[in-house]
């Protein structure tokens, strides 16, 4: 072999390699095997968007499954079902177990080719635990795939501070606060009178965005139908939720602060709003960004009646490789008695009717809220809420929403105005 | 191409060519083909890395392709057709050309005036240009969440500031003109100190003779700057421009994390009612949040040409006023 030709071969040998470990991140999953003999190490991942309180469970899990090596990632709630849209699309990436947002899971059960069917795996049986609505969500159209399996509702109340309350001259018991709104007029009502004695920089709400969440989670149809049309320019129920919401913009209720951004962060420990709508999950979130505002936020209903906002289902993408392990994993952190163990750990409400009747759940009291108890809140809300059926493009549509209403706030058009782009906006999706 | 065979040659140990090949032929093959040899990982990342995405985005654009549903429909070119009569693509398109134009101007300008002060003997020369590539070896995201705090509407430095002089607050977010200010502001803040350095490199090849002349002449240092600096270093100009044109068409982070600050929301589409978003948040819209694979595809490609258009208006531009200047 001259050297001529190992001189020309390094280069483009090089060349090669270099295109392989580039693209080797990539590839390399195959069309998924089935478990693994027993006995051999398998190291399952589990994609969530923020944190589940899932840690223990992991450590009990892997006393059953000693081979089981189980690892967490996070990532921020948009990218996530962005990300896992894209795996699935591309075949290659998901984790062994992902977690889908109930605003998201229509979408992602409508190819329940890219999931593997938890029926197989003996997930059929649960179907009695379940809220029947809760159920339903997690099943492909024709309801022969179980894609998901549920692990909490976002049963609604409202956290209110106390404090600020009290300064205003309002009552600050539980009980008495929720009896001053048993409609969402009322409760403007109640802003209002806020308004009038509210301590400097406190304002009555955060921003209208979840106040118009918890409204349409609050009516039988929400933006779409049952057929997955979008009804927001002929769904009354749109309509109302959405002049009610310009009603407490325009009396000057609105701190004007978006969900989720870092002023809304602060604004939990500084005292920028005296309520915010809280499904269960956000208890776990406010404690989290308010630390040193224990005591001074306490729990009530909701105005309006029970509704549903958020709660979350775990599923195993085909493309994973241990779908028999995977499974498990998803039966065991949905299990009954871990859904009741995630809620006193961190505050997300279990989808199981029959714990809401437990002593340890009703009983369940939260020090952080002022002892308030949200084991009684929570399971009320739970019992009552009314199924809604949830579209393919719940994120976009409401994104579309909140815009509009976030225009009017900045008052860079008229709410009419807003409405007709809102409507124009909502055409587009399709 | 001598030279190396040359070398090549002279490398060779005589003894151990292999008898029966004639040394012509593998002589020809070396030169021919070991050249392109080593040019070819480039090329191979290139075309697998860029040419065929590309090509692929061109195909994908002509089809139905939506990321969460297993079919695709062909629809040669209706995508394209939706794009052009999408009064928001054309409204990213004027964002992003009012905030290439806000950031792109100024922040040469001041680089070519930076580089010029730095351009003088100076104690601690060392310190100052690295001090100028600082803002640029920042994370973007560090960058923009910090500038988004300084435009708070309640907190914000730059409001206090404001107040304290009886100007009163500005909703920086909520304006068109005033959230295309504060993102320039971001990029001039990121990209200047790095275009000051080329410039800063252009001008040391500049001969000290002229500007000893110029001086022994009696002209002011800006005289010098405007008739002995730019003209010299007229190339590395038209360079940053046309770089800083095809980055300021790019630019995504900076609106989207802007945007992030205000309402989760308004990542994508650029504050309540798309004022600051630009063709690439676009872009990451349609195809990222809404999963419209084809449109986003088509979208990308009409960016693409609008990048080329504009880059060639400003280079035909900034090749005009070199005719100025010589004259």
């Amino acid at each position: 072999m001259g050297r001529s030709r190992s001189r020309l071969l390094v280069p483009l040998v090089s060349a090669a390699m270099l295109m392989v470990a580039a693209c080797g991140g990539g590839g390399g999953s195959g069309s998924g095997g089935q478990g693994a003999a027993s006995g051999e190490k398998i190291k399952l991942t589990v994609g969530l968007f923020g944190d589940f309180g899932f840690g223990p469970l992991y450590e009990e899990f892997k006393k059953t499954h000693p081979n089981i090596e189980i690892e967490e990632r996070q990532a921020a709630f948009a990218d996530h079902h962005t990300n896992l849209a894209a795996r699935l699309a591309t075949g290659a990436g998901a984790a062994d177990v992902e977690a889908i947002e109930v605003g998201y899971i229509s979408s992602f059960t409508a190819q329940p080719d890219k999931f593997v069917n938890l029926r197989d795996y003996g997930a059929g049986e649960r179907e009695k635990d379940y809220l029947d609505w809760k159920w339903k969500q997690g099943l492909a159209k024709d309801g022969s795939t179980i894609v998901g399996l549920g692990t909490d509702v976002g049963g609604l109340a409202m956290c209110y501070r106390r404090d600020l309350f009290e300064k205003a001259g309002l009552p600050s018991d539980r009980d008495e606060v929720s009896q001053l709104w048993p409609t969402w007029e009322k409760y403007i009502e109640v802003g209002k009178k806020f308004t009038e004695k509210a301590p400097e920089g406190a304002k009555f709400f955060d921003g209208p965005g979840e106040i118009f969440r918890a409204m349409i989670g609050q009516a039988p149809v929400g933006v779409y139908d049952e057929n997955d049309n979008i009804v927001v320019a002929t769904n009354p129920h749109v309509k109302q939720a959405w002049d009610l919401s310009v009603q407490m913009i325009q009396a000057g209720l609105s701190a004007k602060i978006g969900a989720f951004t870092p002023e809304w962060n602060t604004g939990f420990a500084k005292g920028s709003f005296a309520t915010v709508v809280c499904p269960a999950w956000m208890t776990a979130y406010i404690q989290d960004q308010a630390k040193n505002a224990a005591g001074k936020w306490d729990i009530a209903a909701i105005p309006g009646g029970a509704g549903n906002s958020g709660g979350s289902h775990l599923t195993v993408p085909k493309q994973g490789k241990h779908h028999k392990e995977a499974a498990e994993l998803v039966m065991f952190l949905t299990s009954p008695e871990n859904q009741a163990k995630v809620f006193k750990s961190t505050g997300n409400f279990p989808s199981i009717p029959a714990l809401y009747d437990q002593p340890d759940i009703q009983d369940f009291k939260k020090e952080f809220f002022n002892n308030a108890p949200v084991g009684k809140i929570f399971s009320d809300a739970a019992r009552n809420l009314k199924p809604q059926h949830l579209g393919p493009k719940e994120g976009d549509v409401r994104t579309a929403i909140g815009n509009g209403l976030t225009r009017v706030e900045q008052g860079k058009q008229s709410p009419d105005e807003a409405w007709q782009q809102v409507l124009k906006d909502v055409e587009k999706i399709r | 191409m001598s030279a190396p065979v040359k070398a090549e040659a002279r490398s060779r140990p005589a003894p151990s060519r292999p008898a029966g090949h004639p040394r012509p032929r593998r002589h020809l093959f070396d030169t021919k083909i070991s050249p392109y040899a080593y040019i070819s990982p480039f090329f191979l990342l290139f075309f697998a890395f860029g040419l065929f995405p590309l090509a692929y985005t061109a195909w994908v654009s002509l089809y139905d392709w939506n990321l969460l549903s297993s079919e695709q429909t062909f629809v040669g070119l209706d995508n394209y057709t939706e794009l052009l009569a999408d009064e928001y693509f054309w409204n990213a398109a004027f964002n992003t050309l009012s905030i290439g134009v806000l950031s792109a101007v100024p922040q040469l300008l001041f680089a070519l005036w930076l580089a010029h002060l730095l351009n003088r003997p100076l104690r601690a020369q060392t310190f100052f240009r690295v001090t100028l590539l600082l803002p640029n070896v920042t994370s973007v995201v560090a960058v923009v969440v910090i500038f988004s705090q300084l435009f708070g509407r309640e907190f914000g430095l730059i409001n206090m500031t404001l107040d304290a002089f009886g100007l009163g607050r500005i909703d920086w977010q909520a304006g068109t003109a005033t959230s295309h200010a504060a993102i320039a502001t971001m990029i001039i803040w990121r990209w200047t100190g790095y275009n000051a350095l080329i410039y800063l490199a252009a001008m040391q090849a500049v001969p000290r003779e002229l500007y000893e002349a110029a001086t022994l002449d009696g002209a002011s240092t800006f005289r010098q700057l405007v008739s002995i600096t730019i003209p010299m270093i007229r190339p590395t100009i038209i360079f940053t421009v046309i770089v800083s044109t095809i980055g300021s068409m790019q630019v995504i982070a900076e609106p989207m994390l802007f945007g992030a600050q205000v309402s989760a929301g308004a990542m994508a589409t650029g504050g309540a009612d798309r004022q600051f978003q630009t063709l690439a948040l676009y872009l990451y819209e349609q195809g990222f949040r809404s999963y419209e694979f084809g449109y986003a595809s088509a979208a990308a490609w009409v960016m693409f040409l609008l990048v080329v258009i504009v880059v060639g208006i400003n280079f035909l531009l900034v090749r005009r006023m070199r005719g100025s200047l010589d004259s």
